[in-house]
């Protein structure tokens, strides 16, 4: 398979996560749609890493990994949180530091 | 149609589908298992490219551990489908999806085109089945990289302590 094949679906993936961002108004989802667009990123790395045909692009998959998990890990501790306090996670209710 | 190019297309079609259902469900929950079933196609992706290690780290650390925090905070907050109400306008949404439709072409644009000049291009396409060892990626990871690979681990450390810090606190107030 060629590499554009590839990155034309990473492209497409990233999309979806940049629409999902866009159009819904839940923070979990809003989430999940950031951890897309990290994974279409993680595609493209791996595909290129094969084009040229050594590791370093696996080597930056595994800290993007890295990233995303710590990420996650503080984004629901904060949306936990921002629950407990306002009883939503509804980004357009959630909107007191937008001045 | 060779194996490779049916299983591109398989893999492919089920990562994008799920993508798709992911941000289309009303229900959060439907919604995270949607997205487990596209990190799973994405493994298959990474397997069909020869990344067995970067493969068996998606399932693992994705499909296992990430979504597993997502779905215990979403039954934990017990939300259903209250935060759908309000939702954007329709006007809003559409000129959403079109600005991602726009950001689509270019995303391809940029991966059909703009790639010829640059030194990827130029490699020569690598030999069928080239596969990538765990070997080889921990000799990179513990030499050129190791500086970040340690970086890392200080990462990892800081979100543990943020997010003790974060539940913490609360637990403090209401006492």
């Amino acid at each position: 398979m060629a590499l554009e094949y590839y990155l034309v679906l990473s492209a497409l993936l990233f999309t979806t996560g940049v629409i999902g961002v866009l159009i819904r108004r839940n923070a979990i989802i809003i989430f999940m749609c950031i951890e897309l667009m990290l994974n279409a990123a993680n595609l493209a790395f791996v595909a290129i890493s094969r084009s040229l045909g050594e590791a370093t692009g696996q080597v930056f998959v595994f800290f993007v990994m890295t990233v995303a998990a710590a990420e996650v890990a503080i984004g629901l501790a904060i949306i936990v949180s921002v629950f407990k306090h306002r009883q939503t996670i509804n980004v357009d209710e959630v909107n007191s530091l937008s001045g | 149609m060779n194996p490779e190019q049916i299983l591109f297309i398989l893999f492919g079609a089920v990562s994008l589908i799920g993508a798709i259902a992911v941000i289309s469900f009303r229900h959060p929950i439907y919604s995270a298992l949607s997205l487990i079933v596209t990190f799973f196609a994405q493994a298959g992706l990474f397997v069909l490219l020869g990344a067995h290690f970067v493969a068996a780290a998606q399932v693992i650390v994705y499909a296992g551990a990430i979504m597993v925090l997502f779905l215990f905070v979403i039954m934990l907050l017990n939300l259903g489908t209250l935060s759908v109400k309000g939702a954007m306008g329709r006007k809003l949404k559409g000129l959403a999806i079109i600005l991602g439709i726009l950001f689509a072409a270019e995303g391809i644009y940029i991966a059909v085109n703009a790639l010829n000049d640059t030194a990827v291009a130029s490699a020569e396409p690598a030999t069928e089945s080239v596969t990538t060892t765990t070997y080889q990626i921990g000799e990179l990871l513990f030499s050129k990289y190791l500086l970040p690979f340690e970086v890392t681990s200080l990462i990892l450390l800081a979100a543990l302590i943020g997010v003790i810090v974060l539940v913490k606190r609360e637990g403090q107030e209401e006492s």
